[in-house]
């Protein structure tokens, strides 16, 4: 099976210092793979490497296209980035104001994918907004306000439905969970189970909760200093911790 | 069907002065299909550890652990959750569930996972709610406000939706009124008689005589025995 | 009675080079928005500063001039550009639509069919269309580049779900020759099939943007729509009252405090001939 997305010795450097070193890794379709570490570990800046928001000094992200099959996305040209970004990726940013048009409405939030790839009934346009809307679980008689009259939660869900409508195969999630009261947070990870499973999408979970990558992730990866320090199945990894920040990761985590 | 050769097993807690804690040596089983085995020993023993490196969320140091013929020592995760998805179950004793989750959903969830349609899934889901005595008036409730002895039922019922042909059961029986310890029980068999190869930790004695073809003492495995 | 004082249509001539420069890329490049070093002119942003650089640079002496604002001859902005390119180039100028080489205009296109060798210079206030719903310019300027304009009928999606039908009326999106989205500058819709296909050269300045954009003769341009929402030409609901015309713009004029009004053509010229030939409208004296 060819993989979905394989990162090939990923390396950012700010200078003198270390973003995130040498990363490679394969992702097969239906995978979800978490990325843990603390603040300042390299994930988001790895995360950023990947989905082509920013260049990396060193590595490969081989993408296995619909059209033409694996392609490094590094080297591709910026049209066919950016056009992966708005039909096969996904990207679900931490602060749901980063990823939503906060001027526009829910409709026309969910809309602006389909638009951009050459949408141009309205009723199906509304159509479909509408069946995203309840897919994420958003009233339609919603549909014509804007996310700033939305609760967190709810704002998180319609950048959800924003970045799902196209039918990516492969969504980038930074803290998708971050900022969210506990109970939001446990709405949203079943509802992102759900998508997952149903449509049988690949993701990469950036997150410092143990728990969000217990739910969704099935594998794990554990960053520090930019480097990978420990990867493998998600409960291999957090109930048998090999490496000793893992460990000490694991153990650090307040049980309720 | 559930083929262990020659595992080991070592702790290295790194962040207690790196010491080595080597707990399980030379560990070598085979389960047939059809066929239950019950791993005994004293608490501490490591009967938990092994069922956890045959689930595959503890990683051995040595030998291989098949299961439906994938070595889980040496394979990708992909692989791993695939073999967890198709072939092989595991009733733990705790239920472990998104919170929000209908129960219904949640018993339903490893058949929706090999794609089994809505409809089917949900109902052999209440067929074995309805079997192991939750209220159907749970049902549409997440189980994670449940009692104990309901959550370790619907964990079992959970476990038994799909006809794994090879499954683990840690203390299935625990905490169970007479009646439900009935129907777990008869659940087992059932799961052999479909061919399932099985490895329990029961310390209800009286069940593991009912179910279990053979019993291995695990601490015949345990490194201190073997030095 | 050119005033000495200034170079020919007060602009230095290499200025009028550069804006040139300027324009013969901006019709290389139909609706492609060119950079230029705007100047700093004798009246404020917001006045015509860009359409005023524009006509300096393309008016030649014998070029005959006519400013409209509004679609009117006689109003205080077109009067004092007209009276500025009187003053500072010494050109002739006019009021009769289809007797003017250069015509700089706010906010209308001429009721009269322009004609080839014609000029209509448009004074833009804001050249990006994508500004009000995406305002980094480094932004705007990739997705034109790479022809990424979804959030161009996001605009007119909102519109939609908000009004029932699209009603944006001025300032209406098109798209170039299938390649760039351009802003009209904010003519009303009724206008923009009059941009597709027009013999004249259509010239954009905006002058405190610092863009010049351009539509050689006989461009191809198509107003934005969605299959179920097709772009429809605002129509008027009532004949002008002064000529009677039923296929003008026209504007809404109070007549008395009683709330009495009534539609005139905005097309001054326009109106006046029509009631030259003896066309009469219902307000008519």
């Amino acid at each position: 099976m060819t993989p979905l997305l394989s990162v090939q010795g990923v390396t950012k450097r700010y200078g003198a210092h270390i973003g995130c070193a040498d990363v490679s890794f394969d992702l097969y379709p239906g995978e979800v793979m978490g990325i843990v570490g603390e603040s300042g570990s390299g994930k988001s800046t790895l995360l950023n490497c990947m989905a082509g928001h920013m260049a990396p000094d060193a590595g490969k992200v081989v993408f296995d296209t619909r059209t033409d099959g694996p392609r490094d996305t590094l080297t591709m040209s910026e049209p066919e980035r950016r056009m992966l970004g708005r039909t096969d990726w996904a990207f679900v940013h931490q602060h749901a104001r980063d990823g939503l048009r906060m001027g526009v409405s829910a409709g026309g939030n969910v809309g602006e994918r389909l638009m951009a790839v050459g949408a141009r009934h309205y009723g199906d346009i509304r159509a479909r907004a509408t069946d995203w809307l309840e897919r994420v679980e958003i009233a339609p008689g919603r549909i014509d306000d804007r996310p700033t009259t939305f609760s967190g939660g709810m704002q998180q869900r319609l950048q959800i439905a924003r970045n799902l409508v196209t039918g990516p195969r492969l969504v980038f999630m930074d803290e998708p969970t971050g900022g969210l009261d506990v109970s939001v947070q446990a709405r949203l990870l079943d509802l992102l189970r759900g998508l997952v499973r149903d449509m049988g999408l690949s993701a990469i979970i950036v997150t410092h909760d143990l728990a969000v990558v217990r739910l969704l992730a099935d594998r794990l990866m554990v960053m520090k200093s930019g480097h990978v320090v420990e990867a493998g199945l998600t409960d291999r990894v957090l109930d048998d911790p090999q490496h000793a920040y893992t460990q000490l990761l694991v153990s650090s985590v307040l049980q309720v | 069907m559930i083929d262990l050769q020659n595992v080991s097993k070592t702790f290295t807690l790194h962040n207690q002065g790196g010491a080595t804690i080597r707990v399980m040596d030379g560990a070598t089983l085979s389960v047939a299909q059809g066929e239950c085995v019950a791993l005994t020993g004293a608490s501490g023993a490591g009967k938990s550890t092994l069922m956890r490196m045959i689930y595959g969320n503890y990683m051995a140091q040595g030998g291989a652990i098949r299961v439906g013929g994938v070595d889980l020592v040496q394979a990708e995760p992909r692989e791993i959750i695939r073999i967890r998805r198709e072939v092989l179950g595991y009733v733990s004793q705790f239920l472990r569930v998104v919170p929000r989750v209908p129960t219904l959903d949640v018993v339903a969830e490893p058949l929706r996972a090999v794609g089994v349609p809505r409809d089917e899934a949900q109902d052999r889901a209440r067929a074995l709610l309805s079997q192991l005595n939750i209220p159907e008036r749970l049902w549409s409730l997440s189980p994670t406000t449940f009692s104990g002895g309901e959550q370790q039922r619907v964990n079992i019922a959970r476990g038994f939706a799909h006809a794994y042909p090879a499954m683990l059961l840690d203390e299935p029986t625990a905490s169970l009124d007479a009646a439900n310890r009935e129907v777990v029980l008869g659940l087992i068999a059932e799961a052999k008689a479909r061919g399932a190869a099985i490895v329990g930790i029961f310390h209800d004695e009286a069940a593991r005589d009912r179910v279990c073809d053979r019993e291995i003492d695990v601490s015949r495995f345990s490194p201190a025995r073997a030095a | 009675m050119t005033d000495q004082a200034y170079n020919f249509a007060y602009l230095d001539e290499q200025t009028k080079r550069m804006i040139r420069r300027a324009i013969l890329k901006g019709l290389a490049i139909p609706g492609y928005q060119v950079p230029f070093a705007s100047r700093e002119m004798p009246m404020p942003y917001g006045w015509g500063t860009g359409g005023v650089q524009v006509s300096a640079a393309v008016l030649t002496p014998d070029d005959r001039f006519k400013v409209i604002d509004q679609g009117a001859d006689d109003t205080t902005n077109a009067v004092s550009i007209r009276s500025f390119f009187e003053r500072t180039a010494g050109v002739a100028t006019t009021t009769v639509t289809t007797e003017a080489t250069v015509i700089q205009t706010r906010h209308r296109i001429p009721e009269v069919p322009l004609a080839e060798g014609q000029i209509l210079v448009y004074q833009v206030p804001i050249p990006e269309p994508l500004r009000f719903l995406e305002p980094r310019e480094s932004e705007t300027r990739k997705m034109h580049s790479l022809e990424e304009y979804g959030l161009m009928h996001v605009k007119l999606y909102e519109d939609i779900a908000r009004h029932g039908h699209i009603a944006t009326s001025y300032a209406y999106p098109v798209k170039v020759e299938g390649r760039y989205v351009m802003d009209p500058s904010p003519i009303p819709k009724f206008d923009n099939p009059k941009l597709a296909d027009c013999p004249a050269i259509q010239l954009f300045g905006a002058g405190r943007e610092q863009r010049i954009y351009a539509l050689p003769p006989y461009t191809q341009v198509v107003s934005l729509d969605f299959e179920d929402h097709p772009f429809e030409a605002s129509r008027a609901d009532h004949p002008c009252g002064l000529c009677g015309a039923v296929d003008s713009y026209l504007d809404e004029v109070i007549t008395d405090d009683a709330g009495g009004r009534m539609f005139v053509c905005s097309d001054t010229d326009y109106c006046e001939t029509r009631q030259a030939a003896g066309h009469r409208g219902k307000d008519a004296a």
